[in-house]
């Protein structure tokens, strides 16, 4: 049987790895490479790099922090930030990505979900979302790094997004991301209710009952980021816990 | 040193398995015309993305009797996820679409339950007198190999029911799961792999 995983992502900007809340107030947490090589030693399953800076210059940078990361990790890098085009996410495989996020973009057209999934599979591409609670039982798409609200419904542009091609969804919630309150685990619910892809939890991670609470839900891996970078915690203790709660984790 | 030739199927992760033939102190080359096929010393199919356009870009370059030859022949030869289904006659993601037929199984896509596509690590279990240990593997499939040909040791794994997680006859290795992405694990296969004594 299938193991649930454990994702450590990494913000990336100007070629360090950096933290907020809710993206803001974006701290230094330290060097890309060290730090994927250190939680590939602790046990991660795979690692997710996004590229949070806004400018061309920062965009060249991350694709030398992809090779970088990749020329010392043998396992999954997911990539993700700033894929407009077919192209952007072709640049970013030939630096050693294996998977390419899509967010922002895929809201404004779509079509680029299909494009990147006919050329190099649906198991290589892979939808983020940026989700924040609307109204009760519903939540709302957020771009541009929740700077802006779609109004479009998470659950129904997952299930559009699944039907165009994307092999598995990055859900992550704005409302909780670096707040430590733990995973939206009715978001995950909901989400998983509605796609047959394998679905990430992302956002507000703090100890391992929330991540078995996000495994329960019906997610198949839970991303963790700010309590890695902290050093609260590490992978191998977080994986004890979900395997001590009869959770199947690769050891 | 070993020669090691990396057959381009047009795919996506070709960066992945350069990089970790790398770590091994190999510099893979990529090849272009079918003699570099042929003459390897050890060749690589990977494979990520869809069956008839992966078999497509191989008949484009002329390389399908040059790779189906040294199968045949059990030359050192390692296919990788998409590039294990590639040996098989036929899939259902691509019915109208040969393989190269070097073992007659139909390529099926997994059903039930479970997510699809399969994205994770899953328990490698080897059958048989083959050169595969134990242990878990990075898997990223949709479709699968539903049973091991005859004439052939290898490897099965659960995802809602067994199917073929490798095959290895002589000094050839197919793997469904992807060892360029499958940490210490992964990194021994391709050492024995790249070592094995043809």
């Amino acid at each position: 049987m299938l193991g649930a995983r454990v994702i450590p992502c990494l913000d990336i900007k100007d070629g360090r790895v950096v933290k907020g809340v809710r993206f803001q107030g974006l701290r230094d947490a330290g060097d890309p490479v060290e730090n994927a090589a250190a939680y590939e030693e602790q046990g991660a399953d795979e690692i997710v790099l996004l590229d949070v800076s806004a400018t061309p210059e920062g965009r060249d940078n991350a694709v030398e922090t992809v090779r970088a990361v990749r020329s010392v990790l043998s396992i999954p890098l997911t990539v993700g930030g700033g894929v407009r085009r077919e192209s952007d996410a072709g640049r970013l495989l030939d630096a050693g990505a294996d998977k390419v996020g899509v967010n922002t973009a895929a809201v404004s057209r779509p079509d680029l979900i299909a494009e990147i999934a006919s050329r190099f599979g649906s198991q290589c591409a892979v939808l983020a979302v940026d989700a924040s609670a609307s109204a009760s039982g519903r939540w709302e798409v957020m771009v541009q790094s929740g700077a802006n609200r779609t109004g479009l419904d998470v659950v129904e542009w997952c299930r559009k997004a699944v039907a165009l091609g994307a092999g598995e969804v990055l859900l992550t919630s704005w409302d909780r991301d670096g707040t430590r309150d733990g995973y939206d685990v009715d978001l995950i619910a909901a989400v998983f209710g509605a796609v047959t892809v394998p679905v990430i939890a992302s956002g507000g991670a703090a100890r391992t009952e929330h991540l078995i609470a996000a495994l329960r839900a019906g997610a198949s891996a839970a991303l963790v980021a700010s309590i890695l970078h902290d050093g609260d915690t590490t992978v191998a203790d977080l994986k004890l816990g979900l395997s001590r709660a009869g959770i199947l984790v690769r050891p | 040193m070993r020669e090691v030739v990396i057959v381009p199927t047009g795919t996506a992760n070709t960066a992945s398995v350069i990089a970790a033939f790398k770590r091994l102190d190999v510099e893979p080359v990529l090849a272009t015309k079918p003699e570099e096929v042929e003459g390897a010393d050890r060749v690589v199919l990977p494979g990520v993305g869809a069956f008839a356009p992966a078999v497509n870009r191989i008949d484009q370059l002329g390389m399908r009797e040059a790779l189906t030859t040294r199968i045949e022949e059990d030359r050192p030869t390692l296919a990788i996820c998409l590039g294990m289904q590639l040996l098989c006659a036929a899939s259902e993601e691509s019915p109208d679409t040969a393989g190269l037929g070097i073992v007659p199984e139909t390529v099926t896509r997994f059903s039930g339950d479970l997510p699809v596509p399969q994205l994770g690590w899953n328990m490698v279990e080897p059958n048989g007198s083959t050169s595969l240990a134990p242990g878990w593997a990075y898997f990223a499939n949709s479709y699968k190999v539903p049973r091991l040909p005859d004439s052939w040791s290898g490897a099965t794994t659960d995802y809602g029911g067994t199917f073929v997680s490798a095959m290895e006859r002589g000094a050839v290795l197919a793997c469904q799961f992807h060892p360029e992405l499958s940490g210490t694990w992964g990194s021994n296969l391709l050492r024995r792999w790249l070592w094995k004594v043809a």
